[in-house]
């Protein structure tokens, strides 16, 4: 039989002391780290287990970033359920909406900057009318959705102090009047974190987010920026079509067009002529026409004229 | 058996991540020697190794994993402890010595660290090195969080040379990258042992490797005996009455979720305890396997005869979560399924990872584009030219697999230009055979050499190409164009990417090259090892005539205005994120874009 002893687990009993959870959510190179390793620390100081997980590699690539802090008496997993988190800290706007479902519904604290850092992926369509491919919701909206939310413009208001990387500074101030550790203690931390010659602007930045949560926590009038501008939606530009037409007799195949066309939606037939190869994809931007250097492209945009019943 | 798995006394306590645990824990147990190849989830190892004193320890960055780890070896066998450290594909570049090395032994510690990635974060695949070690023969210690990776690995050197094994240390991402409180000890340096001297056994001919592998099949049943009562084995006796069989970071899922069951927590996935798990399961009513991807436990348990569930209810594919233990255990009955999630109704937003806004990758994949060839890419930063708006790279398949894979596509007769590209690290880690094999074979292909100067993927590692080592030292550097010339290519050019119209025409060049030609792209990386930023450039809103021909670039620093010109949006320039590499500029029909100065 085995001589492994078996050992009567404290978990069951000890567990009471329920883990806090915190998620910290931007864009590569933003500065999640630094939040998260200051909550870390914080956590230590209590004298709690700490878990601080996150990934690395491909995600420094402007892509998504997000790091995940547990502490308490006894922390078992390094990542948080959907649902569980108690606090969502987002440096960038889309991307606190992206992390939202982590949240606890009931009492989750949302902390989001309203800084918008729009990837080219959300750029892709050159077509008339055309929206970007990014977060619509407005902090209102999404302020309404959560239990407890505040969303500010972290980075203008580090701007506004003469350092514009500070605005996760600003979010750790504004953290930090969420939950029951001394402020002395928060700078001490950030001490530890951030090299001595930004320290005092880091200080600033600290006591400037808390200094406006302390507002919103008195007012939820403030809990957001009323001034937040949506996108520019263009629904109600007039339909275009758009024609090409290529004087097969003048175009003698240099490939320019081919080559420049930003939908790559021209080639070279059999006959080393211009052709275009999807109609639906030329946006009518005129480049071909101007590039030729033999006049043999026009481009002809005609407005459709919508059908009106007159009265 | 005197095997410590942590230290006695706690000397210091330490918020480590699992990578600067493993590096401490090797470092406790007198590593002497250690080499690494870079690749995420494993990179910090070496660095954090390289941290410690030069009296301590001798480190390298070693051209490829297959070449760490015969670094390794040559030390082990030379008497002082060696550790190799790398990912999970790092090993099927290494395999070939580990096979060898399973018969010979270690003499010394030898120790390998493997760093799988579940859920292919940023990787090629998802392999199981649990596997892997089983098929090698060689022993697999499987820590669950940061203060067992310290411990494990110290311990791995124990064991490797009581046992005379290389032994294995497998973490994974969640592992590696996570970071918690650790108690540590001290630095006990053993002597060295001197050189093994016993050529029967380091010498694999067919009379010595004939004779070798009855002593690993023995090795492996010692070595099974030795985990039935070592600290690896745990069994935690729960109120529930069923058993859960588990390790790595399912160990702590489990904790989290079923904190009432009974665990066997195994701190190795191979050779596994036989008496100690048919004991446990005869202590249960039900007996459950939770294990990361591969069903390497449940395999293993059920080849006992033992009725293990596991693969039944959990994923093999992915990275496991408390969430999907929780899904697994209600499933099986034994748990509550988890409150169906709160939609809050918002459609996140696409965020695919970029190539930087100056990236020296773009101009030449840019370029490339142009040239409608067929294009076999390789690993790095670059494989995201993969998709649009680059969309210039037609197959990925492993680190130095690109040279080949042209020369196969020439032999296919494919019709295009054949081109591959390869970076700076990746050639010279595995780039080179295939360039020779190209040239030999008189292939019609046309190779780029992208070298920015740095392993840029893994976050800016030194290689011999950068004139720099691990410490930071002066080193000798490669030179790619003799490189390619001492081989036989005849045709080799060095190309700035910055210049988009120069890189175009050089690559129509290189692919009317009868044989093998070369193209060098050389422009170091805009992020490491320092970072570079320029004058931004700005768009005139007055000439943007809105072709957005400059988005075909992918660069994060542009992104529309909100002025229109005839309903399309024009562009504009984010000015914190331009580093002025005048790309846009080049490749915009109107001129519209300028030194801020001037636009």
């Amino acid at each position: 039989m085995s001589a492994v002893p078996e050992i009567e687990t404290a978990s069951a009993t000890t567990a009471s002391a329920r883990t806090t959870n915190v998620m910290i959510v931007g864009v590569g190179g933003q500065g999640v780290l630094m939040i998260s390793k200051a909550l870390a620390l914080i956590g230590q100081k209590q004298g709690l287990q700490v878990k601080q997980s996150e990934v690395h590699g491909m995600a420094k690539r402007g892509g998504v970033v997000f790091s995940h802090v547990r502490f308490g008496a006894e922390v078992w997993s390094p990542t948080i359920c959907k649902g569980e988190a108690d606090v969502l800290i987002a440096l960038e706007w889309a991307e606190g909406l992206r992390w939202l479902e982590y949240l606890r519904p009931e009492t989750g604290v949302f902390i989001a900057d309203t800084r918008r850092i729009v990837p080219p992926f959300a750029c892709r369509s050159r077509r008339r009318g055309a929206t970007m491919a990014y977060a619509r919701e407005t902090p209102a909206e999404v302020i309404d959705k959560v239990s407890e939310g505040y969303a500010l413009d972290a980075a203008a208001i580090a701007t506004g102090l003469g350092e514009s990387r500070a605005g996760n500074t600003v979010l750790l101030g504004v953290l930090s009047a969420s939950m029951g550790v001394p402020v002395a203690e928060w700078l001490a931390v950030l001490e530890m974190l951030v090299p001595p010659k930004s320290r005092a602007i880091n200080h600033k930045a600290f006591e400037a987010g808390r200094a406006w949560a302390e507002a919103a926590h008195n007012d939820s009038s403030l809990r957001f920026d009323a001034g937040f501008a949506a996108d520019v939606t263009h629904a109600d530009l007039p339909e275009v079509s758009v024609r090409l037409d290529i004087n097969a007799a003048w175009c003698k195949g240099c490939d320019i067009c081919v080559k420049l066309c930003p939908e790559r939606c021209l080639a070279l037939n059999e006959y080393q002529v211009a052709y275009l190869t999807a109609p639906q994809a030329c946006t009518g931007c005129h480049v071909c026409e101007w590039l030729c250097p033999d006049f043999a492209i026009e481009v002809h945009t005609t407005q459709k004229v919508p059908m009106t019943v007159s009265e | 058996m005197n095997v410590e798995a942590w230290p006695k006394a706690a000397a210091d306590v330490l918020p480590l991540m699992g990578n600067e645990a493993i590096a401490r824990g090797a470092w406790e147990a007198g590593v002497k020697v250690a080499a690494a190849y870079p690749g995420t989830p494993s990179t910090e190892i070496l660095e954090s190794l390289s941290q410690y004193p030069a009296s301590d320890l001798y480190a390298e960055w070693s051209t490829n994993e297959k070449v760490a780890l015969d670094v390794a070896i040559g030390a082990a066998l030379s008497g002082v402890r060696a550790i190799a450290c790398m990912k999970h594909v790092g090993l099927n570049v290494a395999s070939d010595s580990l096979m060898s090395m399973s018969y010979i032994g270690a003499h010394a510690g030898l120790v390998l660290i493997v760093c799988d990635d579940p859920g292919i974060h940023s990787s090629q695949n998802e392999q199981d090195t649990r596997l892997f070690a089983r098929f090698a023969g060689v022993p697999v210690l499987e820590p669950s969080d940061a203060q067992e990776a310290y411990g494990f690995t110290r311990l791995a050197f124990d064991l490797s040379e009581q046992f005379d094994t290389p032994v294995i240390v497998r973490s994974t991402t969640r592992l590696s990258h996570t970071r918690s409180v650790v108690r540590v000890g001290d630095r006990v340096a053993p002597p060295s042992k001197g050189f093994v001297n016993a050529p029967g056994k380091t010498v694999t001919i067919p009379a010595n490797a004939r004779r070798l592998h009855p002593k690993l099949i023995e090795r492996e049943a010692k070595l099974a005996a030795w985990f039935e009562t070592s600290p690896l084995t745990r069994w935690e006796k729960g109120a529930a009455t069923f058993g859960i069989v588990t390790g790595s970071t399912s160990y702590l899922y489990v904790k989290e979720i079923a904190p009432n069951a009974s665990i066997l927590k195994l701190g190795m996935a191979y050779p596994l305890p036989e008496a100690t798990l048919r004991a446990f399961a005869a202590s249960v009513d039900r007996l459950l396997v939770v294990e990361e991807l591969e069903p390497a436990l449940e395999a293993q348990i059920r080849a006992l005869g033992l009725p293990a569930e596991g693969k039944v209810f959990f994923p093999r594919a992915g990275e496991l979560s408390p969430e999907l233990v929780r899904a697994g255990l209600a499933a099986a009955g034994l748990a509550e399924a988890a409150p169906a999630p709160v939609s809050i109704g918002i459609e996140p937003m696409a965020r695919p990872p970029v190539l930087c806004a100056g990236c020296p990758h773009t101009g030449a994949f840019f370029a490339l584009r142009g040239l409608e060839a067929r294009v076999a890419g390789d690993i790095g930063c670059y494989t995201l030219a993969a998709v649009e708006p680059l969309r210039s790279i037609d197959t990925t398949i492993c680190m130095g697999a690109s040279i080949g894979n042209a020369v196969g596509m020439a032999a296919a007769g494919e019709k295009k230009p054949i081109v591959a590209t390869i970076g700076d690290s990746t050639f010279l880690h595995s780039g080179i055979p295939p360039l020779i094999n190209a040239v030999y074979n008189k292939a019609n292909i046309t190779v780029v050499i992208l070298d920015n100067s740095i392993t840029a993927m893994t976050g800016g590692q030194d290689h011999p190409g950068t004139g720099r080592g691990v410490r930071g030292d002066p080193a000798p550097k490669a030179d790619y164009e003799a490189i390619c010339r001492a081989v036989g290519v005849s045709w080799v050019r060095r190309v700035d990417p910055y210049d988009v119209g120069h890189m175009y025409q050089t690559l129509r060049e290189a692919v009317v090259h009868k044989g093998v030609s070369v193209v060098i792209s050389e422009r170091p990386c805009v992020l490491d090892p320092v970072k570079i930023k320029g004058n931004p450039l700005a768009v005139s809103q007055e000439r943007c005539v809105a072709c957005q021909s400059c988005m075909n670039l992918g660069c994060p620093a542009l992104i529309w205005s909100d002025a229109l010109h005839e309903g399309r949006h024009k562009v504009a320039i984010d000015a914190a994120a331009c580093i002025g590499c005048t790309l846009c500029a080049q490749v915009c029909p109107t001129d519209c874009i300028q030194p801020t100065v001037l636009a």
